[in-house]
């Protein structure tokens, strides 16, 4: 026996856990009202001078971060340990023993009993038994002695650890969290089309990240419903490692790209008021050309000019685009087309293909976490085990024969669950009458 | 006919129903009960019909999501699961008397809901970040929970009431404190598994969307701390001297902080969650 502690009491105690719980919620329900890592403007403006004193001096404003809540929540995972460690050998000593060894008084103290005196001998009835139990889906054990024979039956004795399992998968849950916050990145970019960057900007550190490879939006393209609204929007990235292509994939919010343990999120846009433009004349040269707007494209090696000289936009999303476009002979051809469309424009013998967009910066959220399946196996535990701990329990039967006279035996039927006692008394119920009926074949 | 009907029908009948099962406590004549039971699933059906009718015409109007995805939505079928999860214990425990509690909440949801403004009430597309099949699993399970919750409040009023009034006759046809504490105690576990689901499915989500499975967002916070206040209620049945009379009023205190997860955050603080406002 194992001596007992005031110490290891108190870590182990139903109450701590209630504490800890309680003061997590309270601590939890002030994060929510108090702005977190607000600017020192905003603190000044709702809580004065001395309220932000207040807030910055017991990381109110920081609470999940702070100190003191990161010890609440280590505090619970000791409790965790600290009360399965503490229970967990007497439920297995409580498993392990030997049924067939109680005391009728014992017995007789179980919540569901059944007697009565059946015609026949413990013998011949005895043979039976187990094979009815089995119908019934009960595999017995028996022991038999002078006086009687008792068998023994259980279901789904581990669901007594099943409350364990619980504990247990919220410790997982805790251990993959800590380790992607230690082993891993959250950061985010705003990267405009046709521009790469080998760095990401984390909230949470000064510098920023190195990727380790080139990441370069190609492509941002977005729709919109009538009413305005974002329907879906895209990124083409590409990403390169000293000028080898690494992959090539489009984006878009919920469906993110992975790659080597980081994965990058299509999370919002910027539009720029500038513009991407595509020119390709018939003999096979082709360009790309970056300018904004009411300002002149110049392409020198083909005499072409244009510009954008006029727009439709909705909130800052252009709509339509009016073209100015020379090609240095005769009057130069205006002209109105949608944003993000591309045009074939003929000028006298030859004909040039023409394109024009908005520029996008596309907001990305990059992530590496090396702990998210750690969590999500956890949270998979924690819902088996809590539908094991609440719904099955662990039941028990007992049935002592005893012959009392040469063709009279005594029958005793004994039960226990460990929960919902009302759906168990009708099962113990129907066993002891198809116990009790069935004599001969 | 179009789900706006159907739905207008709807909460008028829950209106009877509460009324029906009022005079069940009131007269204790057991053939009223049953016609309580009856308009209550003549009503649950006709919601089910609009709730469907609505999908379709989402579709009809090419934008085709699920009906759960702003305000008005959400409520409809936050009263459709609270009758739900009462038909199913109605049906389990053979106790109409709880219909008096439990259906009006239903109702209140459906005329609350009536009275949103009209963009509400239009079907309207979702921005990108809903559009995913994550949306169904997550709403859902959340709400059964919400509904679980809302039930277990009711029935602790209900104990509350009459072990405070013990000698009204009113509250003696209601069951006895026994078992509504039992129904109380289960009510509140299922409610906690599904909302534990709901806040896993959450998580899942904002991880494929976001990058992240937990930001402290206020609703996921919100989520949590009722998360916590309901570990609190059933680890509390395991300390000495906890009755069933402060079980009930946790399972009020509990529903409270359903009440502002669901609505409080959305109409008194901001954060990523905010699709949803009146």
């Amino acid at each position: 026996m194992e001596k007992k502690n005031i110490i290891w009491n108190f870590f182990s105690s139903v109450n701590l856990a209630l504490f800890t719980l309680i003061c997590l919620a309270v601590s939890s329900i002030i994060g929510t009202l108090i702005p977190q890592k607000d600017s020192l403007e905003t603190y000044i403006s709702l809580f004065g001078i001395k309220g932000t004193q207040f807030i910055r001096l017991f990381a109110f404003d920081e609470m999940y971060s702070s100190v003191w809540f990161i010890f609440l929540l280590f505090l619970l995972a000791v409790n965790l340990i600290v009360c399965s460690l503490d229970r967990i050998p007497r439920v297995i000593k409580f498993l392990n023993k030997d049924n067939l060894t109680l005391t009728p008084e014992t017995l007789h103290r179980m919540p569901f009993q059944d007697h009565c005196i059946m015609e026949g001998t413990a013998g011949e009835y005895g043979q039976e038994i187990v094979s009815q139990l089995k119908d019934k889906g009960w595999s017995a054990k028996k022991r038999t002695s002078d006086e009687m024979t008792i068998f023994f039956a259980q279901r789904q004795p581990w669901s007594r650890l099943a409350v364990y399992l619980v504990h247990l998968s919220v410790l997982i849950i805790f251990a993959g969290a800590v380790y992607g916050k230690v082993a891993g990145f959250k950061a985010s970019i705003l990267l405009p089309e046709q521009q790469s960057s080998t760095v990401v900007y984390s909230r949470d550190t000064p510098d920023p990240i190195e990727l380790g490879f080139s990441l370069r939006c190609d492509a941002f393209t977005i729709e919109f419903y009538d009413n305005g609204m974002p329907k879906s929007y895209r990124s083409t990235l590409t990403l390169e490692d000293k000028g080898q292509l690494l992959t090539q994939q489009d984006i878009e919010v919920n469906h993110p790209l992975k790659y080597k343990g980081i994965t990058f999120f299509q999370s919002s846009f910027r539009p720029y008021h500038d513009f991407l433009f595509t020119l390709s004349t018939e003999d096979g040269q082709t360009k790309i050309f970056r300018q904004e707007y009411r300002k002149m494209v110049d392409w020198q090696e083909t005499g072409l000019r244009f510009g954008i000289v006029n727009l439709e936009s909705v909130d800052e999303h252009a709509t339509r685009l009016k073209i100015w476009f020379s090609d240095g002979h005769g009057e130069p051809a205006i002209f109105w087309i949608d944003n993000n469309s591309q045009t074939t424009i003929d000028r006298g013998g030859t004909s040039y293909i023409f394109s024009a967009k908005q520029r996008y910066a596309t907001g990305l959220q990059v992530v590496r976490d090396p702990g998210v399946w750690l969590v999500y196996i956890g949270c998979a535990l924690l819902l088996i085990g809590l539908y094991i701990t609440f719904f099955l329990s662990h039941k028990r039967i007992w049935l002592i024969l005893q012959q009392n006279r040469k063709s009279h035996i005594s029958f005793s039927l004994h039960g226990d669950t460990s929960k919902n006692m009302i759906g168990f008394e009708r099962q113990f119920n129907d066993l002891a009458a198809k116990l009790k009926t069935k004599t001969h074949e | 006919m179009d789900s706006s009907i159907l739905l207008g029908i709807t909460t008028f009948t829950y209106l009877s129903s509460s009324l029906l099962y009022l005079c069940l406590l009131l007269f204790k004549k057991e053939r009223i009960g049953k016609v309580a039971t009856v308009f209550t699933v003549a009503a649950f059906i006709i919601q089910t019909a609009g709730i469907a009718l609505r999908w379709h015409e989402s579709y009809r109007l090419e934008i085709g999501h699920a009906p759960l995805t702003n305000m008005y939505e959400s409520i409809v079928f936050f009263a459709w699961t609270i009758i739900l999860i009462y038909l199913l214990i109605e049906r389990k425990f053979k106790i109409q008397t709880i219909g008096a509690f439990a259906v009006p909440i239903a109702f209140l949801a459906m005329a609350y809901a009536s009275l949103s403004d009209d963009s509400s009430k239009n079907i309207a597309p979702l921005i990108p970040a809903l559009q995913s099949n994550w949306l169904i699993t997550h709403v859902v399970t959340c709400f059964i929970g919400y509904a679980s919750f809302a039930i277990s409040a009711g029935l602790g009023i209900m104990y509350l009431l009459k072990q405070h009034f013990n000698t009204s006759t009113l509250l003696h046809s209601l069951p006895s404190l026994k078992i509504l504490d039992d129904i109380i105690h289960k009510s509140i576990i299922v409610g906690f598994l599904w909302l534990t689901c709901g806040i896993v499915t959450g998580s899942v989500w904002a991880n494929t969307a976001w990058g992240s499975y937990w930001s402290w967002d206020v609703k996921e916070t919100w989520s949590l701390i009722t998360w916590f206040i309901y570990a609190i209620t059933l680890h509390i049945r395991y300390t000495i001297g906890w009755s069933g009379k402060r079980i009930a009023w946790l399972s009020i205190l509990g529903f409270i902080s359903v009440l502002f997860t669901y609505f409080g955050v959305n109409f008194w603080l901001v954060g990523l969650h905010s699709y949803a406002s009146i």
